[in-house]
């Protein structure tokens, strides 16, 4: 009897070990990420790395201004948001209210088709479908610009936005469109104005979902959006995101341009835990 | 009585919408039928069985992806090793073992903050941990995706592990098994669709991850046998497409290996829905 | 009296399977008709058919005709939102929209074009007053509806319904899910609307068949066994089965 007590102790204690296994991981990441983020922070100096406008790590007299990456992220991904978000959130309502049973099914099928293409392949295509398409269409010297990593972004983001917009509409109860026919309203007045106001939360979740996604994706943004260190003033312009910065010059930096590095994905990290802070706050406003 | 004019803007407001709502849904399905076809009729002519079975060699000045597709097979299964017991042991915990509420909620959101976490920053740190233990090695890739794809393994475990009915696991006490036991005998294989269908959507993760492993594996196109393999650096299939496609300009192999990865993905999505219908139909 | 609806020969299928079978009935204006009989029974179905709201089902198939004031209401010519402006509906469930109680009288209102915020006042004030819940609700008309209690919330759909003004307010077991007291208050004010409104009310209480409904109509197996004045269904039924199941041999 008391050494199958303790052998349900032992296993007890194994279990509880790994259930604070993500915990664990999360505390690591943020510990590691914080650790090697703030020397560089404190020796450029908070505002300068921040605020400042140029990315010169390897000139004689050294900047380190994370300026244009920030603003890059920032106005690629509205961009993205901007381009990919009513086309997704459309195709959602759609696919929740109208189609047949069959068409939604197999919609769905090729929505998380699209979702499971690896980033690379849209960097791949972008690359050689998008940017000599922009270059010729805008008379440029080279397409590879914010303009590309915007329609890759905003292709990368739309199944997970669609997917999770279709769930919040399918949970809309079926009482409050049915109370809003038997008014007079026909389908496109009932699902505008009952459906998707009664599941504006999850909606909105699922814009914040496909802001956090376009905030981390890294490798198709670096293969279509030129990585220049510039600052994003037009559209056209060769610019380089913070996931990118990180990505490009990790392989042979050294010193306190590496440490830098480590600094943007400080800066990254905060930026996705404020998004997943958000996105958080709007699920759980759906379940109330 | 109506309005005429009311009348009119009803039907202008649901004839945009549909316009509307047409153009997307039209944007959507051409781009899922677009990436198919371009990507096989791009891939097609390139993959050839020369090109799938020999390693990169500058002396006959020809590439082969074997190295890569092995890298990947090694990878995958070394992660899967890892994951799957510490994922399911934490499915278990939570909804057999912790009775803290509050313990509950902070491991689930510290399992939605990993999934939130983005590959570039998981690379970065799987750097700085694992391959300055192991060097950059596909052991080191493949821990650093293992802490990745934790919150999948755990998510479809748990939710399979909640519709257990609570009867079995009374009926398993009533007859005086101890709490492991009627886990072990009872719980663990309801939840065998939970963790089935974890493990190919994790195995769809492994095959398109590239910024996680660029800085952990590495991207070397090395043959090496399967022992030696996870203590050197090598490239899967992902990191191969990168560098050919972006360093070496190397378009046609890109586009054999985006096939291939295009069909595999595929065949994980055809798999998912597999494994749903036979177990639900249990 | 003059009858408002008619119907002629309805039959309905779900699929293969024949809900309603081969139903003759003529309603009067301005009075309450109940349809009662055992779950199942095409009771429910068979109100759905008066405004269309069975056309939300896929694969239900309807045979013969039902005039609305002398239109047959499935002829293609037929504007279907037109027709359930005039042919309101109150459900099972109470159901209100999740905003404000003023949203939800104005929601019907507006759809149909009307803009005026004043004439919007006007109109949310008198349905509130004819469903009887003004007094309850007057002070706090930008609370969200579902803040109300399930007779309240009732109440309020019947206002919601009557917002649009139609002529026939349809009721599907208003009253089968709230308690006795909020039931009393909306059987005296489907008693009072009767005046102004002809309703139609599916119930599965025969207690309140007889206290409010001046004809009832008695449903079996998808057919229509039994239609009168509630006082003779009730006093002296025609058919055995009516009697058998009024006085609760079956049910």
């Amino acid at each position: 009897m008391k050494k199958t007590d303790l052998i349900e102790k032992i296993i007890h204690a194994i279990f509880f070990v790994i259930g604070f296994l993500t915990v664990m991981c999360v505390l690591l990441i943020t510990g590691y990420l914080i650790v090697s983020g703030i020397p560089a922070i404190k020796e450029i100096g908070i505002v300068n790395f921040l605020f400042g406008n140029q990315w010169k790590p390897t000139a004689n007299n050294p900047t380190y201004g994370i300026l244009p990456f920030i603003l890059t992220s920032v106005y690629g991904i509205s961009g993205a948001i901007l381009l990919g978000a009513p086309i997704g959130f459309m195709t959602a309502l759609y696919l929740s209210k109208f189609a047949s049973r069959k068409v939604k099914s197999i919609m769905q099928f090729a929505i998380s088709l699209l979702a499971g293409i690896p980033s690379v392949v849209y960097g791949l295509i972008g690359m050689l479908v998008l940017i000599p398409g922009i270059k010729s269409s805008f008379r440029l010297s080279d397409g590879a610009s914010l303009l590309a990593a915007i329609i890759v972004l905003s292709i990368i983001i739309l199944p997970s936005m669609v997917k999770m917009s279709i769930d919040a509409l399918d949970q809309v109860p079926k009482e409050y469109e049915h109370a809003s026919l038997a008014l007079g309203a026909t389908a496109y007045e009932t699902y505008f104005k009952i459906s998707v106001p009664a599941a504006r939360s999850g909606l909105v979740a699922a814009l914040v979902l496909g802001v956090g996604r376009a905030i981390g994706e890294a490798m198709a943004v670096m293969m279509v959006a030129g990585n220049v260190a510039n600052m994003p003033t037009s559209i056209f312009q060769s610019v380089r995101f913070l996931t990118t910065a990180i990505a490009s010059e990790m392989a042979y930096s050294s010193g306190l341009q590496r440490q830098a590095l480590f600094s943007i994905a400080l800066v990254l990290f905060l930026f996705i835990m404020m998004i997943n802070a958000i996105f958080n706050y709007f699920l759980k406003k759906d379940k109330d | 009585m109506m309005n005429n004019s009311i009348l009119s803007q009803r039907r202008w407001f649901g004839f945009i919408t549909r316009l509307i709502m047409s153009i997307s849904v039209g944007i959507s399905a051409s781009l899922v039928l677009f990436m198919i076809i371009y990507l096989l009729v791009k891939g097609i002519h390139n993959v050839s069985w020369e090109l799938i079975s020999t390693k990169p060699s500058y002396i006959n000045d020809q590439i082969g992806i074997l190295p890569d597709i092995l890298n990947t097979l090694y990878i995958v299964f070394m992660t899967l090793v890892i994951v799957i017991p510490l994922g399911v042991g934490s499915a278990i915990y939570l909804t057999e073992y912790a009775r803290n509420k509050k313990i509950v909620s902070i491991i689930e959101y510290a399992t939605e903050t990993l999934s939130a976490i983005p590959s570039i920053i998981y690379g970065l740190v799987g750097m700085l941990i694992f391959a300055n233990s192991f060097g950059t090695s596909l052991t080191a890739g493949a821990l650093t995706l293992a802490i990745m794809n934790l919150p999948t393994i755990i998510r479809t475990t748990q939710e399979s592990l909640k519709t257990v009915p609570m009867s079995f696991r009374e009926g398993g006490f009533g007859l005086g098994a101890g709490k492991w036991r009627v886990v072990r005998t009872i719980v663990l294989p309801c939840c065998a669709d939970g963790v089935v269908t974890g493990t190919i959507l994790s195995v769809g993760r492994i095959l398109g991850e590239s910024a996680a492993l660029l800085f952990t594996a590495g991207f070397a196109h090395s043959l090496n046998g399967v022992l030696d393999a996870f203590k050197e650096p090598g490239a899967t299939l992902t990191v191969a497409l990168y560098v050919y496609a972006k360093e070496q300009g190397e378009f046609e192999v890109a586009f054999a290996i985006a096939m291939i990865l295009m069909l595999l993905n595929i065949l994980i999505n055809f798999a998912v829905i597999l494994v749903q219908k036979i177990f639900s139909r249990r | 009296m003059k009858d408002i609806i008619s119907v002629k020969k309805l039959s309905l299928w779900y699929g293969y399977n024949q809900a309603l079978k081969n139903i003759n009935l003529d309603i009067p204006k301005n009075s309450i008709t109940a349809f009662i009989g055992p779950s199942g029974c095409g009771k429910s179905t068979f109100i759905k058919t008066l405004n269309r709201m069975n056309d939300l089902i896929p694969e239900v198939k309807i045979k013969g005709e039902v005039r609305y004031s002398g239109m047959d209401i499935y002829s293609e010519d037929v504007d279907i939102n037109n027709l359930r402006k005039n042919i309101g509906m109150v459900f099972q469930k109470p159901n209100p929209f999740p905003m404000s109680i003023y949203d939800n009288i104005a929601y019907g209102p507006i759809t149909h074009g009307i803009r005026k915020r004043s004439t919007l006042d006007e109109i949310v004030e008198r349905s509130l007053r004819d469903a009887a819940i003004w007094e309850e609700v007057k002070d706090r008309l930008k609370k969200n509806a579902l803040s109300l209690s399930g007779g309240q919330q009732q109440r309020l759909c019947i206002a919601r319904a009557l917002a649009v003004q139609p002529e026939i307010l349809l009721m599907d077991e208003p009253t089968s899910a709230l308690d006795p007291i909020s039931t009393s208050r909306i059987e005296e004010l489907v008693v009072d609307l009767k005046r102004r409104y002809t309703i139609v009310m599916v119930t599965h209480n025969m207690q309140q068949a007889l206290r409010v409904s001046d004809y009832t109509a008695f449903f079996l197996l998808g057919e229509l066994v039994e239609f009168g004045k509630t006082d003779d269904i009730f006093s002296r039924p025609v058919n055995r089965k009516t009697e058998d199941y009024i006085t609760g041999r079956f049910g």
